[in-house]
């Protein structure tokens, strides 16, 4: 066997509370497209961010034409031949393609000023862009007025400019439209001709079957299987990212089974730049409804719908069977919708002011009398909170920004606790949460539930979406692709609709 | 905390140096002359704080201050009663915030932006408004105003109803009080937490249910009616008001007053206390420099160089606690 293009051997890395990658093992022919796939966390983006010298692994090798490397930084790798094209994409939109294909090693006459030789850069622009498929007049357009598809393939060809030997693409398609997509197909085929090695990272299994040569599985940061040309299939790939048993992590104590009627029904919604199909599902009383997913399917968006910051432009909401206009956050909270965010560092909390601080804010139109907010009703609320939901924290002074990331949570839970949810939406709700806070929120969510309080919890942590959900209703492309309950309730059967597979019953989802 | 004694530490050694410059300048006539601009002065930087600490900016307080001055004289010239006329300048004030806040909330322009217009159309309008205007013109076309107006003056600006004198700093007096309402505002209400959380964070104000454009008028309409009273008082405090210097860079030392006091540009930041103290410092620079007899040209380099240094050292001063923190 001839000596891989890339060879990457017991790759380990860790960060602050997670082990994204333990061990893992890949080899790249030259010329081969290897496709890497996995659940959201199973550690594919750290694997390729190592490649391509984003990160330094804690331990392993990376063998680059049986040569070790170890890049200290992106400028190395695109130097070494090995470059990444990111999901969001790299450019500067607001200079021509051209620009950009040279951005940072631009063509110039040499001497102090460095002067830029125009004619040479756009001569080789135009041989760069032929290689992609686009054509020469595109070389002078600003990138922001190009459609994704072409951006993508701009990105593509300034790697060609630095002599790529080894392309990583990271969800290359998510923004792209068919015929675009189809494009990039071809370009990649081209690139395959032409002794290029591609990693290619993606969600969406049916391009994996069409476009790769070889599929490496990632499960938990470790090797799952590989699989040859002949047996990508859409089933074998699943069956290889699934596939572990629950810790017993998961309490089910207080809620008594089903859940009663229906609290929160969103009928029909379409929101403003969304999707062309509109969602519906319900929440209710009692229950943890979980929606699943992968990573832009849409499940944030709905949220934020629901709860308005998104202005909806079809379709509405029934709270408790009663309509609902919702066209602020402010009307949502006083409905009694409450949203534990995503980003609660962006949309949680006012990280420089203190803990006591953002458990007053959104309650402060009940603290408030003639003579402004009541110390002792304040006082009151931040020890409540507090020592119910165990934050440790020094006092209610302490800016909320200094807390762990398992108390940032609890303060956002208090803050809303404290208002008392009829229906308690959680985007990602132990994210970045350490062990031992993650089962006091779960305990927490569970007793939530078992009080009545309808829990909408967007996830995409399987096990936390197995162990918590009483319902799962699963995303994909913006669309309710299916709901699952019961022995349907299955990790294998979440995956096959949020691929785009087949769902439970058989149909086309 | 610390913020506010590194500014009272700054506002007492300037009033040593007041001291130490001349003889009479320790004499109570004077500290009351500088005590009223400090009122003066410290009423725009309420307004400028407010907005500042919403995470905003307004560069068109000093026009405003013109135009409120101006239209003052002018409603009085045309036989609007003094005593109707000082609320419907502040109103013109409130109106004036009100189109700033909505074009920044509604349109989504930047505050610097929208203002920086404002600076320029408001020193218009008070052109147009008229050139000169003046108690003692009021006085002249209608005799009748001469009695209120001398009440007036001595209530807002201290100043004698018989001979003019300055009996006490009656701006100052009207600078605490107002800086009590802000203070009661900020400190107290929901308002204040509201006002902060939006300048520190506006998505996680937004997410926490506080209706932020909402808030943001309600700081542009505060500052504009406190600038259009700041005109008013402007023109009792003067022999006569030009519509093409009066008030001239004042929004930059409402800011400056602001940022002393403690106020970052950046937001969330700032105590009423702190904006009281940070607008005293500017006035006993102004006086020191004419008591020295030096020109008075060279104002504008010493409280650029003072206040140079003031930044530098209070930056120093929060890196240092922040490496033993």
């Amino acid at each position: 066997m001839p000596t891989p293009r890339l060879a990457i051997t017991s790759a380990r890395k860790q960060f602050p509370g997670v082990l994204a990658l333990d061990g893992v093992s890949l080899t790249l022919a030259p010329g081969e497209v290897l496709a890497v796939v996995g659940e959201n966390g199973a550690g594919k983006s750290t694997l390729m961010k190592i490649v391509a010298g984003v990160y330094t692994p804690d331990a392993g090798e990376v063998l680059l034409n049986g040569e070790l490397i170890r890049f200290p930084g992106p400028a190395e790798a695109i130097a070494a031949g090995v470059t990444l094209i990111h999901q969001e994409l790299n450019l500067a939109e607001n200079l021509t393609v051209t620009d950009n294909l040279f951005l940072g090693r631009e063509l110039t006459r040499g001497g102090v000023l460095r002067t830029l030789d125009r004619r040479a850069m756009s001569e080789r622009a135009v041989a760069l862009l032929a290689r992609v498929g686009l054509s020469e007049d595109r070389a002078n357009v600003r990138v922001e007025g190009l459609p994704p598809g072409e951006k993508q393939l701009v990105e593509i060809a300034r790697a060609l400019g630095t002599q790529v030997r080894v392309l990583i693409m990271d969800e290359p398609t998510s923004s792209l439209t068919q015929k675009e997509t189809e494009q990039l197909y071809k370009v990649i085929d081209a690139l395959k001709a032409d002794d290029v090695s591609v990693l290619y990272i993606s969600h969406r299994l049916a391009e994996v079957k069409r476009v790769a040569d070889r599929v490496t599985v990632l499960r938990d940061g470790k090797n799952a299987g590989e699989l040859a040309k002949t047996e990508i299939t859409h089933d074998n790939m699943v069956r290889l990212m699934v596939g572990r048993d629950l810790k017993q992590f998961y309490p089910k104590v207080h809620r008594t089974g089903t859940g009663g009627a229906a609290v929160l029904s969103v009928r029909d919604v379409r929101y403003a730049r969304g999707p062309e199909t509109p969602a519906s599902f319900e929440v209710r009383a009692g229950e943890i409804l979980g929606m699943a997913g992968l990573v832009g399917a849409g499940r944030t968006e709905l949220s934020e719908a629901v709860f308005g910051v998104r202005a909806l432009v079809a379709g509405g909401l029934l709270l408790n069977n009663e309509s609902l206009r919702v066209r602020s956050p402010r009307d949502a909270i006083n409905a009694g919708i409450l949203l534990v965010p995503e980003d609660r560092r962006l949309h949680g909390l006012v990280l420089p002011e203190s803990v006591g601080f953002n458990l007053s804010l959104p309650n402060l139109d009940r603290l408030t009398s003639l003579f402004g907010v009541k110390r002792r009703g304040e006082a009151d609320l931040h020890s409540t909170w507090i020592s119910r939901l165990r934050v440790k924290t020094p006092s209610a002074a302490q800016p909320v920004g200094l807390l762990s990331g398992g108390n940032q949570q609890k303060v956002v839970y208090g803050k809303w606790l404290a208002r008392g949810p009829k229906v308690l939406i959680l985007d990602e709700p132990t994210r970045g949460v350490d062990v031992g806070a993650k089962a006091e929120i779960y305990a927490l969510i569970d007793e939530l539930a078992g009080k009545g309080v309808a829990v909408w919890m967007i996830t995409s942590d399987m096990e936390e979406l197995l162990g918590m959900s009483d319902r799962v209703v699963v995303m994909h492309e913006g669309r309710v692709a299916g709901e699952l309950a019961g022995t349907k309730l299955t990790e294998e059967n979440v995956m096959r609709l949020a691929t785009g597979g087949w769902n439970a019953e058989g149909e086309k989802g | 905390m610390t913020r506010i004694f590194g500014v009272l530490g700054l506002v007492l050694v300037l009033y040593g140096a007041l001291f130490a410059s001349h003889d009479k300048a320790g004499e109570v006539g004077n500290l009351i002359d500088v005590a009223n601009y400090q009122g003066q002065y410290g009423i725009i930087t309420l307004g400028a704080a407010l907005i500042i600490i919403t995470g905003g900016i307004d560069l068109s307080i000093g026009s405003v201050v013109a135009c409120g001055a101006v239209l003052f004289g002018v409603l009085m010239n045309r036989g609007v009663h003094p005593y109707l006329a000082v609320p419907v300048v502040v109103l013109f004030g409130a109106c004036v915030g009100l189109v700033n806040g909505l074009l920044i909330t509604r349109l989504r322009l930047q505050s610097f932006l929208v203002t920086l217009c404002g600076m320029f159309i408001f020193r218009g309008v008070a052109r147009l408004l008229g050139d000169t205007v003046s108690m003692s013109r009021v006085a002249q076309a209608h005799p009748e105003f001469d009695g209120a107006l001398r009440n007036i003056r001595y209530l807002l600006v201290g100043k004698s109803p018989t001979d003019g004198e300055l009996l006490f700093p009656a701006q100052f007096v009207l600078l605490l009080v107002l800086a009590a309402v802000v203070g009661f505002f900020l400190h107290r209400t929901a308002y204040g937490r509201y006002w902060y959380a939006i300048g520190h964070s506006e998505l996680a104000a937004k997410y926490a249910g506080v209706n932020v454009d909402r808030h943001r008028v309600v700081v542009y309409v505060a500052c504009s009616s406190l600038a259009a009273l700041v005109g008013v008082l402007l023109f009792l405090n003067s022999p006569s008001v030009q519509s093409d210097n009066a008030g001239l860079g004042w929004e930059l030392y409402a800011i400056l007053g602001a940022v002393l006091g403690g106020c970052s540009l950046k937001g969330g930041e700032g105590t009423a206390v702190g904006m009281v103290l940070g607008a005293m410092v500017l006035p006993i620079i102004e006086s020191i420099v004419n008591f020295r007899g030096d020109k008075s040209d060279v104002i504008p380099a010493v409280v650029g160089v003072t206040l140079l240094i003031g930044t530098v050292v209070d930056e120093l001063i929060r890196r240092r606690s922040r490496v033993h923190r």
